[in-house]
C-alpha cells in the first residue's frame, strides 16, 4: 500500500473514483482554439455528415486531454505525469444543444520503483471511446 | 500515398517554439485545470501535430492530411513544460503500412528544451481509404 495525493491509500487493483466530464459544442470550439485543430468535423455538422460521420465528433485529443486531467488529479499535479497513452477506438459524438458525458475511471495496475501505473477507462453514452489507455505517474 | 523512401527519415523543426502562459491558460481552461504553472500532459500535441502536418504533406513525402484520423497517441514526459520554455521539435517517420486501403503511419516527435529531451510523443495516423 502506498500513499498518493495526500492521505489516500492505494494498492494494485484499487479502483479509483469515477469522474464525469461534460462535452458540448462550445467546448469543442474552445478546444479547437486552444489546440489549433480547426478541423470542421469537430464544429460543422453538415461537413461531418458529408464525410460519413454520424454527427459532429469531439477531437480525440480533447478526450485525451480531459482524461489527462483525471490523471493529473490522481497524481497530485501535471508535473508528476511521466507517461500517458491511448488508442482512439470510437468517436465521442456531440449533437447540437446536448452535453454528452465522458465518464472516466481507472484501476491501479502496478506500483513499482516510485511509479504508479493506472489503467484508464473512458466511455461516452455507454460506449468505450479509448482503448488501452494507461498512464504512469511518479509517487 | 506516402513515399516509402521517407520512412526512417528524421526532420528537424526549423525554429524553436516559445511556450506562452496564455496558451497554457487557454488549454487549462478547456479541461478545468486550475494549476497553470505546469502545462497539462497533452498540451504539446499542438506543436507536435503542426510539425507532423508540415512534414508529412511535403511533396516528397506526400500524405493526404485532409483524410487523416488519429489512431493512437503516446507521451513520455521527461521534463514538464512551463511558460517561457523554448522547444525544438524533431519528427521521425517510424513506420508505414497499408491495410485494407488505409494508410497507417507511425510518427515520433522529440521535443527538446535546449540539449535535453523534454517530451517524446508517438502518433499513429490513419489516412482513410
Amino acid at each position: 500500500m502506498v500513499h498518493i495525493g495526500g492521505a489516500r491509500m492505494i494498492e494494485v487493483g484499487t479502483v479509483l473514483d469515477e469522474k464525469i466530464f461534460y462535452i458540448d459544442r462550445a467546448l469543442l470550439k474552445q478546444y479547437a482554439d486552444a489546440s489549433g485543430d480547426q478541423n470542421p468535423i469537430h464544429q460543422n455538422e453538415e461537413f461531418a455528415v458529408s464525410v460519413g460521420l454520424p454527427n459532429v465528433i469531439a477531437h480525440g485529443m480533447l478526450t485525451m486531454a480531459l482524461v489527462g486531467k483525471y490523471v493529473s488529479d490522481f497524481a497530485g499535479g501535471s508535473a508528476k505525469v511521466i507517461e500517458y497513452s491511448a488508442r482512439f477506438i470510437k468517436p465521442v459524438i456531440v449533437p447540437l444543444g446536448e452535453k454528452v458525458d465522458l465518464t472516466v475511471s481507472a484501476t491501479v495496475a502496478e506500483i513499482t520503483d516510485g511509479k504508479i501505473s493506472i489503467s484508464l477507462s473512458a466511455t461516452s453514452a455507454g460506449v468505450k471511446v479509448l482503448g488501452m489507455a494507461k498512464a504512469v505517474v511518479r509517487q | 500515398m506516402l513515399n516509402p523512401d521517407s520512412v526512417g527519415s528524421t526532420f528537424a523543426g526549423t525554429d524553436s517554439i516559445t511556450v506562452s502562459q496564455s496558451d497554457i491558460d487557454a488549454f487549462c481552461a478547456v479541461i478545468g485545470e486550475n494549476d497553470t504553472t505546469i502545462a497539462p500532459p497533452t498540451f504539446t500535441i499542438r506543436i507536435t501535430l503542426t510539425q507532423f502536418e508540415e512534414i508529412l504533406t511535403r511533396p516528397e513525402v506526400g500524405l493526404d492530411w485532409s483524410r487523416l484520423v488519429h489512431g493512437d497517441q503516446k507521451f513520455e514526459i521527461f521534463i514538464p513544460v512551463k511558460a517561457g520554455d523554448q522547444l525544438t521539435c524533431a519528427a521521425t517517420i517510424e513506420s508505414y503500412r497499408v491495410a485494407a486501403g488505409n494508410e497507417i503511419v507511425s510518427v515520433r516527435s522529440d521535443l527538446h528544451k535546449g540539449s535535453e529531451l523534454a517530451i517524446s510523443a508517438w502518433s499513429t495516423l490513419v489516412v482513410r481509404a
